[in-house]
């Protein structure tokens, strides 16, 4: 019996958390790496629809964001309801579609201005007069490829 | 003086500052990719554009789409659904069918919609029309090259797109009953 009572007495060797900072550089280094941090606070609602058929947009920097929708619910009772376009921060008209897109492809090298994308995130309770209108000054300001974004699902997935 | 040994610095903190900065990422973090349909405009020309030989009727697909996000192919009331299989069977048509398209090189596809379509349908139909294209063509690559569309090498798939090339010609649109 005394035999076990001997080993009773010595207490287990603590663990070593020596390895615990590099597992939480490790884990912070993957996270500071695809980490993308929202450039605008969005003051239009943006539920996007759903579709299969979807291509990614490689190299964010080439791609220029135009946000539609109606206002985020704190800001209705200022803007009312009617969905409205985001351009950056701030509410825009149809009219500065032109000077955005021309600001955007100032802001990009002479060689990739051709490649300028521009990604049409509406929320999907918009009408499609707006969006048409839009397409339209996006033509007259030769802003051609554009990109109707979606989340993958089936067409009408959620509502 | 006798030299005394630095006494070590104690690391055990490292680990809470780490985590620190570690959920603060986690937080701002926002991992979705932006993806989505593409399309391509046509160019704006203030000018008339010139007379342009008429296109054969049976060539056309018309698909409208209304207020009430009802769609209309061909003259034809359909539901969603069957838009793919029926724009593949136009695309695909060879000249068979009497009231589809002659070839995939000339077929069109005219898709329009009312001001009051939701940009939810609009996708929708975009989304299948899309769909048609890309199952036309990976059965063609598969035919060809025993390839997915997305497999193939670039002068691979520059000739399946060729050969079904994507044809979506969007008028502006109208008051549609």
């Amino acid at each position: 019996m005394s035999k076990f009572r001997r080993k009773t007495g010595k207490s287990q060797p603590a663990i070593s958390t020596a390895s615990l900072p590099d597992i939480v550089f490790m884990l912070l280094f993957f996270f500071m790496v695809t980490t993308v941090m929202r450039e605008v606070t969005l003051l239009v609602q943006n539920r996007k629809p759903f579709a299969t058929e979807i291509v990614k947009l490689e190299r964010r920097s080439l791609v220029s964001y135009i946000y539609i929708g109606p206002p985020i619910k704190s800001l209705q009772a200022q803007f009312g309801t009617e969905p409205r376009i985001q351009l950056n921060d701030q509410f825009a008209t149809l009219n500065d579609i032109g000077p955005y897109i021309a600001d955007e492809r100032e802001r990009r090298n002479e060689a990739e201005r051709p490649l300028m994308t521009v990604s049409i995130k509406a929320d999907k309770t918009v009408k499609m007069g707006l969006i048409t209108d839009l397409k339209f000054e996006l033509r007259r300001a030769q802003a051609l490829k554009i990109n109707y974004s979606t989340i993958k699902g089936k067409p009408f997935g959620e509502k | 003086m006798a030299r005394r040994a630095a006494p070590e610095i104690n690391a055990g903190s490292m680990a809470d500052i780490a985590f620190l900065l570690l959920i603060f990422f986690l937080v701002t973090t926002t991992m979705d990719v932006d993806s989505g349909i593409s399309r391509k405009l046509p160019p704006y020309d203030e000018r008339e554009p010139p007379e342009q030989p008429p296109i054969k009727e049976r060539n056309i697909l018309r698909v409208l789409v209304n207020s009430q996000d009802l769609l209309l192919v061909d003259d034809q009331y359909m539901k969603l659904e069957d838009l793919k299989d029926y724009a593949k069977r136009h695309i695909s048509n060879f000249g068979k069918e009497d009231n589809l398209s002659e070839s995939p090189e000339k077929h069109v596809i005219s898709l329009q919609n009312d001001r009051g379509t939701s940009y939810e349908m609009y996708v929708a139909v975009q989304n299948e029309l899309t769909a048609a294209y890309n199952e036309l063509r990976d059965e063609e690559s598969l035919k060809r090259f025993g390839r997915k569309f997305n497999l193939l090498t670039e002068n691979q798939a520059k000739e399946i797109a060729d050969y079904y090339p994507m044809k979506i010609s969007e008028a502006e649109p109208v008051k549609l009953k």
